[in-house]
């Protein structure tokens, strides 16, 4: 049979599941208005972009937006900011659930379990307001958490307002809400170790902490792999939301974080152009890093995203 | 099997089951705290310091103060429309998508899928959204809250997994019998996948609940918040002024706390209350989605 073109090829299909296309065409027009048109518009990055003369009509500024950034003094704050409260979450929030799920696994008590579990996923659910809500008051000179300090004879003082203590109030606050949530998966994992294992270790006179140390462990790695790499992959798509709620003038130089930036400049100064730079930017090296540990893990693992 | 345990191994489960009490402890003693405090008398719990057990004095005064101010109610009522006509919407659309990604012998739904997959890991970014959605005319309307969030591309390929999960067979023996694409999708694939859909319905409807950032930005009419925002302006922006009406600038502030905390039960118990009948479910959700992700 003689190939036929790829034109003739579409038609066909489009003829044979037009009913099908003529279905999904809502979800489709969704991503071309509110995925790609977003992705088109972001090209006023590279102009002096003015509501009245809208997208098209802005005149052409090249990368100077770009370069306006990279020269500015808050730059190497932003960045530094970002990695760090990254890398800070990743280093103490990575291994929470992991070690919550391993201590569940231990457990012979059914109830108990899944009281732990019903209880630990609870926090997930409250909304990032009332957990930052709490947060604030729970900090707050006359708080309860000074209440504790002045207790262990320490001294009140707004924490908050402490540069010092942003970021461990951010990642204590992160660990509180998500690890019983983030559990979930380890504890999949988990359960999918093969018991013949722990009997076959038992035999060899292996203890409770040999087994974890040679099979629980190494049978869960893949699983702890993956969501590691993910995570890396993310690091500089840490969300604004939590820092906007949490951070205020006398923290910016170590909560302000290039996403909560780019809303400040963009969307309460209105500085359409330049905070869109600054997003995209901040987009595009989210894509690099996300390729570079994607291929990591196809080597590694065996698993990628694509 | 019952297999003997050594005395190390007692030891450590002992351990274990205190440690996981602590955990489950820390975990539930700020939600505590709130709801012992919202319903404390005020003056009372201004002069205590350290840590509260249980409530001080008994007072639904801050409720009662709650109820009264009309920007909850209006709130509550904005964010129930939302969270409504979304979900609904939310379902349809995700499970159209779902559907079509799920279909054998389609020539585009590879570049659709690579379309779709893209946007997980590139975005326009914040500020042109905002001014797609200004272009759009969704801003100081609800339904720009609804529309433009209708599908979340993680849960369409959770969806997508589970709809390729169901047997071939179903839908080819619906076919024979001249079923079309919409009859399948409603009557064969959704009623097989109840337990999923539960899970959808789950994840949006709290993201819904919880959304906050998009409301502030683009609504401007207060009439239109829903309650996340006003909540917001309540617990951050000290704006209980309102509530606390009618009460002597000194208690302002005592006054001030329990009503804050007894805005946050309030905006809080809905979530609290169906979350429990549904973890059966979405534990369910996450394994898919990470077989996947």
């Amino acid at each position: 049979m003689k190939p036929k073109g790829l034109l003739y090829r579409i038609k066909k299909d489009m003829r044979k599941n037009y009913s099908l296309y003529l279905l999904v065409l809502p979800v489709f027009i969704f991503y071309l208005l509110f995925k790609y048109k977003p992705m088109y518009g972001a090209i006023i990055a590279f102009k002096r972009y003015t509501p009245t003369l809208g997208i098209e009509g802005s005149p052409w500024v090249g990368l100077e937006n770009f370069i306006r950034f990279f020269n500015s003094v808050y730059f190497k704050r932003l960045l530094k900011n970002t990695l760090l409260l990254s890398v800070y979450s990743l280093i103490f929030g990575f291994p929470a659930p992991i070690i919550l799920a391993l201590l569940l696994n231990e457990v012979r008590n059914n109830k108990f379990k899944k009281l732990t579990q019903t209880v630990t996923y609870l926090p997930h659910f409250i909304s990032l307001i009332v957990v930052t809500g709490m947060i604030v008051n729970f900090t707050m000179t006359t708080g309860v958490i000074n209440d504790i300090i002045v207790f262990f004879g320490g001294e009140r003082s707004p924490l908050l307002q402490n540069p010092h203590l942003y970021r461990t109030i951010y990642i204590i606050s992160d660990i509180w809400q998500e690890v019983g949530w983030g559990s979930i998966i380890y504890l999949a994992a988990l359960s999918g170790v093969d018991s013949q294992l722990y009997e076959a270790a038992m035999t060899d006179g292996a203890g409770k902490f040999k087994q974890l140390i040679y099979v629980t462990l190494p049978s869960i790695m893949p699983t702890i792999i993956v969501m590691l790499i993910l995570k890396i992959g993310s690091l500089m798509s840490i969300g604004y939301e939590k820092t906007i709620l949490l951070y205020n003038p006398s923290t910016y130089e170590t909560a302000d974080i290039i996403s909560s930036y780019v809303y400040r400049i963009g969307l309460l100064e209105q500085n359409w152009s330049y905070s869109t730079a600054i997003g995209l930017f901040n987009s595009v090296i989210n894509l690099i890093l996300l390729t570079i540990t994607n291929k990591l893990s196809k080597r590694l693992s065996e698993t990628s995203l694509w | 099997m019952k297999i003997k345990r050594s005395k190390g191994e007692i030891i450590f489960s002992g351990f274990n089951y205190i440690l996981l009490t602590c955990i489950m402890i820390i975990c539930l003693y700020p939600v505590w705290y709130v709801v012992v405090a919202s319903i404390s008398n005020s003056s009372l719990l201004t002069q205590h310091s350290g840590i509260l057990l249980a409530p001080l004095g008994f007072s639904l005064d801050s409720y009662r103060k709650v109820f009264k101010n009309p920007m909850i109610l209006r709130g509550y009522v904005n964010t129930l429309f939302i969270l409504v006509t979304g979900v609904f919407l939310d379902i349809i659309m995700t499970s159209i998508g779902a559907y079509f990604l799920s279909r054998k012998g389609v020539l585009l739904k590879k570049p659709i899928m690579m379309m779709i997959l893209f946007t997980m890991f590139f975005s326009g970014g914040m500020i042109p959204f905002y001014l797609t959605l200004k272009d759009l005319h969704m801003t100081n309307t609800l339904w720009g809250l609804v529309i433009p969030f209708m599908v979340n591309t993680y849960n369409l390929i959770i969806l997508k997994t589970s709809f390729q999960s169901l047997p071939e067979s179903l839908t080819e023996a619906a076919e024979i019998d001249g079923a079309g694409h919409l009859r399948i999708l409603f009557f064969i694939i959704l009623p097989l996948s109840k337990a999923i859909i539960a899970v959808m319905v789950l994840y949006y409807g709290v993201g819904i609940w919880n959304g906050w950032f998009w409301a502030s930005t683009i609504i401007r009419k207060r009439e239109l918040y829903p309650l996340q925002v006003i909540l917001r302006e309540i617990l951050m922006q000290n704006d209980v002024g309102a509530m606390a009406a009618g009460v002597s600038a000194a208690d302002q502030e005592s006054v001030g706390m329990t009503i804050k905390y007894a805005t946050i039960v309030v905006a809080t118990v809905p979530i609290l209350c169906v979350y429990p009948f549904l973890q059966k479910y979405f534990t369910k959700g996450v394994l898919i989605g990470a077989v996947k992700a």
